[in-house]
């Protein structure tokens, strides 16, 4: 039997394989050009940008918890344009699929980093950072209001061809509405989840361990309700679902994929295993294998619920 | 370039109930690390803990033919981490990424050389004093312990002819009293003569190094440890504030696993360092 097609659609976008590599946790990506074969992943989602650069919070900006990984970072980075100069080149060098993660204090900032990258050769889509927990301007204001997330997605919408993937924040109450509500807008696909807003205090000097006294958690800790968000958004609506949350292992990926994901991005795993891409490639070669799959379209979305099984929250 | 690998533990030498060499079988760390880098390290397999951990290439070990054939690191029992490496028995694996960051300026003569190490900040110390005793510089420790069971590996360096200068807080074992003090007086009797002055220990004593290496117009070079995510520049967690060559903002962040671990002293702006 062939090797089955790991290719996947992300609206006019498609992907050699699901495997995207996730913002905020592998820097511009060419940090990583001399541990990983960039070409190889499914797309790279750089470290969000702001049209300016950001020092980002004082540490301590990094807390570990079971299974998890409490971070406060507050968006440290350089600015678009220095973004397009510097790291860009080097990303098309080593031939990565850039997915550009940008930020805004304002509506019309996402707008005008939109409009400057699309101006740009060689990036594959926009997601947008609307799910930040760290940031006090911005970010997840828009994330947390349905109105918001609407208005980012349309603004952005309206000046690119880009395909534009807003990245959803889990600390909302439903987030199929969010969901929703970027896919009335325009959205070609959406990514989830962010972090969970958390903190974690240090019992001796009863003072949190963060400096921004709040975090947001990933890792294993929170991959269940994830997987769970994941479900939920590919049961209401008809755009693409990008799932993330605690990836560590080929058996999360294909999870992912079963509840409904048609790709999957990998962050905290990436820290503690930077080669784990091509075992994350070829454990979901193996299952697909296993299981006579000819394509991963095959599983996406093939959770088996039956009739009698509730589907919704409070069925 | 870089490799992570399964190092197999070749021993693991007890210092004392606190203290520990874990000797690992990584000849192409050993042979491509310079002075002041580091690797990070993983002990569980599991999820407890879920990251790696950086740690300073202690020594270079050889086989008795003198092939390199891995890398030691000496840790202190402080938490799970450190826990795991003080339990580990020979033939288990560690894996291991590296070599990492930045390394020291190795020194010629004339200039000679002068490691100031509290506690277990002798770590990035035993790999420099080789590289400058290949170069014939020079060299001082000064070695300062909260007691005489906090001193280790003085043969080593002895061995290498480096000139040795130990205190201990509690003044059972060479001066009593902190390192920096007989730096201070060292500093003032060779006024003049050129040094390049290396620091590795608790943040306070790096601070008072850096400044004493100001005054007397000596270069420094400290090497820092701050908490690290990920060793490769991909999550930002280990920033410490620099002095931005241009005028127009007072501090700014770097990554220290990739702009670090080793800085020069007065690049550090220290009041701003957690």
């Amino acid at each position: 039997m062939a090797e089955p097609d790991l290719s996947v659609s992300i609206g006019p976008l498609t992907l050699k394989n699901p495997l995207i590599a996730a913002s905020g946790c592998i820097g511009y990506g060419v940090e990583y050009a001399d541990v990983v074969d960039l070409s190889t992943l499914g797309g790279i989602a750089v470290k969000g940008l702001f049209l300016e650069p950001r020092e980002g919070h004082s540490p301590r900006r990094l807390v570990e918890t079971p299974s998890g990984l409490l971070n406060a970072i507050g968006l440290q980075g350089i600015g678009v344009r220095q973004f397009i100069d510097e790291k860009l080149p080097v990303l098309h060098r080593h031939r990565a699929v850039v997915i550009v993660n940008i930020c805004g204090s304002t509506i019309g900032e996402y707008a005008e980093i939109a409009r400057i990258l699309s101006d740009v050769e060689g990036i594959a889509a926009l997601e947008l950072n609307i799910s930040c927990p760290n940031i006090s301007e911005g970010g997840i204001t828009f994330g947390c209001s349905l109105q918001g997330t609407h208005d980012v997605v349309e603004a952005v919408r309206q000046v690119t061809d880009l395909p534009v993937i807003p990245k959803l924040t889990p600390n909302v109450a439903n987030i199929s509405s969010f969901a929703k509500a970027a896919e009335n807008a325009g959205a070609d696909a959406v990514s989830l989840v962010n972090t969970f807003l958390a903190m974690a205090i240090d019992i001796s000097t009863r003072r949190p361990l963060l400096s921004n006294v709040v975090g947001g958690l990933s890792g294993p800790a929170i991959r269940p309700i994830a997987v769970r968000m994941v479900y939920e958004c590919h049961e209401a609506i008809d755009i693409p679902v990008i799932g993330m949350g605690g990836i560590a292992t080929a058996r999360d990926v294909v999870e992912f994929l079963v509840a409904g994901a048609t790709a999957v991005q990998v962050g905290t795993a990436n820290f503690e295993d930077p080669m784990i891409w091509p075992k994350l490639r070829d454990g979901l070669t193996a299952y697909l294998t296993e299981h006579r799959h000819s394509s991963v379209s095959d599983v996406i979305g093939s959770v088996q619920i039956a009739q009698n099984e509730p589907s919704q929250i409070g069925d | 370039m870089l490799v992570d690998v399964d190092a197999r533990v070749l021993a693991n030498r007890h210092l004392s109930d606190t203290y520990n060499i874990l000797e690992l079988e990584a000849p192409t760390i050993a042979a491509k690390c310079r002075p002041g880098q580091f690797v990070m390290v993983k002990t569980a397999l599991g999820q407890e803990p879920l990251l790696r951990r950086p740690f300073s290439v202690f020594e270079r070990l050889r086989d008795r033919h003198g092939l390199l054939i891995g890398i030691s690191l000496l840790s202190k029992r402080i938490g799970k981490v450190t826990q795991d490496l003080f339990a580990v028995e020979p033939d288990e694996y560690i894996r291991c990424l590296g070599p990492l960051g930045k390394h020291f300026t190795i020194v010629e003569p004339p200039m000679s050389a002068w490691m100031v190490a509290g506690g277990v900040g002798l770590a990035p110390f035993a790999t420099l004093a080789e590289a400058l005793s290949e170069l014939h510089t020079n060299t001082t420790l000064f070695y300062g312990g909260r007691t005489s069971a906090d001193l280790y590996h003085l043969s080593f360096f002895q061995k290498l002819g480096v000139r040795i200068i130990l205190t201990t807080e509690d003044g059972s074992r060479g001066e009593p009293g902190r390192i920096t003090e007989p730096l201070k007086r060292e500093l003032q009797t060779t006024n003049g003569r050129s040094a390049m002055i290396y620091a590795c220990g608790p943040t306070p004593m790096m601070q008072s190094v850096a400044e004493l290496g100001a005054n007397a117009n000596r270069p420094t070079e400290v090497s820092l440890e701050p908490i690290m995510g990920c060793g490769l520049g991909g999550c930002y967690s280990c920033v410490v504030p620099v002095r931005n060559d241009d005028t127009k903002s007072q501090s700014h962040f770097v990554r220290s696993c990739l702009e670090g671990p080793v800085f020069s002293g007065t690049e550090i702006i220290w009041p701003n360092l957690i």
